[in-house]
């Protein structure tokens, strides 16, 4: 994805000093993959019923993108252009196999409720797309960075999501009772439909506040001008 | 690939190139995952055991130690070790005083998004059903889901009887869900409101499974109170 050099503002800013710091800061709110680009939304919408299972599912996601990252911009100069998306596919498939072991070792349980969505890493646009734009034109610890800015944002996007529907549907935080024992659970937020909802509630808030920004920068920019 | 592959022209290089790259990649994700495959196998076994022990136990109270019977050709039992692969195994439960507790058997069937897989504990003694566990369900949260954790449909699996005919061939009285409120013979399954097609799956599921099992395990019963005798000794 290409990033436009538009005037940086706020808090960012001074993170923002050095570039590489900055392709580790973007991932994370300004080229969000969930609330930005709107990348990834079957794991996004379909594995964000709890917040232990948004966590476990942003984690492998992010093994999966900092892996692939790494060994797609390692190998940048030796895959050939024409083949490079099938390679990328299998590299991220293997990646994804890994991860599929190891989330097996560390907990059944958690594999259990994240299900064939584990295999479905392989199709999230959000590591192919990372690995076409980015880690294909970028050295390794640029890749790196880029890989694991993205994977954090996409973890915390997911968490926005799993806390909101955890609470909500099953009236539990990472599985300790939220509210008293009466509470009605909206057991619509655990199902599909919930996923929609919360997303797109998300959503509103995150263009309220960018369109709330750019207001203040326009402002700004008429008081320099005046 | 030699040095003069690299100094001719552009177009054969180029399909050399292509083949190269997916082979050699190719190869280093197979390394990869076998790598990986090797070294995770021994934990995700331990994993899978630790998970199956915990579940035979709770559907066997009392029971401390486990042992996997397999089922002959012959209709009988025999003990066997490690996983089992094709066989049809039940797991038999001993308490602490090398008693039979009880017999725990896997059995599946269609629930109402996709199959269910239960695991329910059998007195042969008693002819009961002593406890029952969910392995696997997609149900649907906040409603299907309820047959995992509702304590009161739960308590109809603390001794669901399950008496077999005088000729010990099958049962005297099939296993079914009745509607919630409605249980009246020990027989039955008080279903869920509210959960009624996951209350019948379960009950369809439990009385196919034991209606074959509960006259083969009986009839055998010796093979599991023998085990109790040898192990004393």
């Amino acid at each position: 994805m290409e990033r436009k050099s538009d005037k940086k503002t706020g808090f960012f800013a001074t993170l923002q000093q050095s570039p590489s710091t900055d392709e580790f800061i973007k991932g994370l709110w300004r080229e969000n993959a969930v609330f930005v680009q709107v990348l990834g939304m079957c794991p996004t919408l379909a594995v964000t019923n709890s917040a232990t299972n948004a966590i476990a599912m942003g984690l492998a996601t992010t093994f999966v993108l900092l892996m692939s990252n790494m060994l797609v911009s390692s190998l940048r100069n030796f895959i050939p252009k024409q083949v490079r998306i099938a390679t990328y596919i299998l590299i991220i498939a293997t990646f994804v196999t890994v991860a599929d072991y190891v989330i097996q070792a560390i907990s059944l349980d958690v594999h259990k409720s994240l299900g064939a969505f584990i295999a479905l890493i392989v199709v999230n646009c959000l590591i192919l797309g990372r690995a076409e734009a980015f880690a294909s034109k970028n050295t390794i610890g640029k890749s790196f960075l880029d890989g694991l800015g993205m994977g954090l944002g996409f973890t915390f996007a997911l968490l926005c999501l799993g806390v909101v529907r955890e609470i909500l549907g099953s009236g539990t935080l990472f599985g300790i009772p939220f509210f008293p024992a009466n509470f009605q659970e909206w057991v619509i937020m655990i199902l599909p439909g919930g996923g929609f909802f919360t997303l797109a509630a998300w959503l509103l808030i995150f263009n309220w506040a960018k369109q709330r920004k750019k207001k203040v920068v326009q402002l700004d920019n008429k008081e320099i001008a005046a | 690939m030699n040095q003069t592959d690299l100094l001719q022209g552009q177009k054969p290089s180029n399909s050399i190139h292509m083949f190269r790259a997916m082979v050699g990649i190719g190869l280093l994700c197979a390394l990869l995952i076998v790598v990986s495959y090797e070294y995770t196998l021994p934990v995700i076994k331990h994993n899978k055991a630790v998970a199956l022990e915990k579940a035979v136990f709770q559907v066997i109270p009392g029971a401390v130690k486990r042992v996997t019977y397999k089922l002959t050709d012959q209709n009988t039992f025999e003990e066997m070790q490690g996983e089992p692969q094709k066989e049809q195994v039940v797991y038999a439960g001993y308490d602490a005083n090398n008693q039979l507790a009880g017999i725990a058997v896997e059995a599946s069937g269609q629930g109402f998004q996709d199959v269910l897989k239960l695991l329910y504990g059998y007195s042969p003694t008693d002819q009961k059903i002593i406890g029952f566990y969910v392995l696997e369900s997609k149900e649907t949260p906040g409603l299907g889901d309820k047959i995992e954790k509702d304590n009161d449909f739960l308590a109809n699996f603390s001794g669901l009887d399950v008496l077999l005919s005088d000729d010990a061939n099958a049962l005297k009285n099939p296993v079914k869900s009745v509607k919630h409120g409605t249980k009246e013979n020990p027989w039955e399954i008080d279903s869920i409101t509210g959960a009624t097609i996951s209350s019948k799956a379960v009950g369809n599921i439990i009385n196919n499974s034991i209606s074959y099992w509960a006259p083969l395990l009986y009839k055998n019963i010796s093979t599991f109170t023998g085990n109790q005798v040898s192990s004393l000794e």
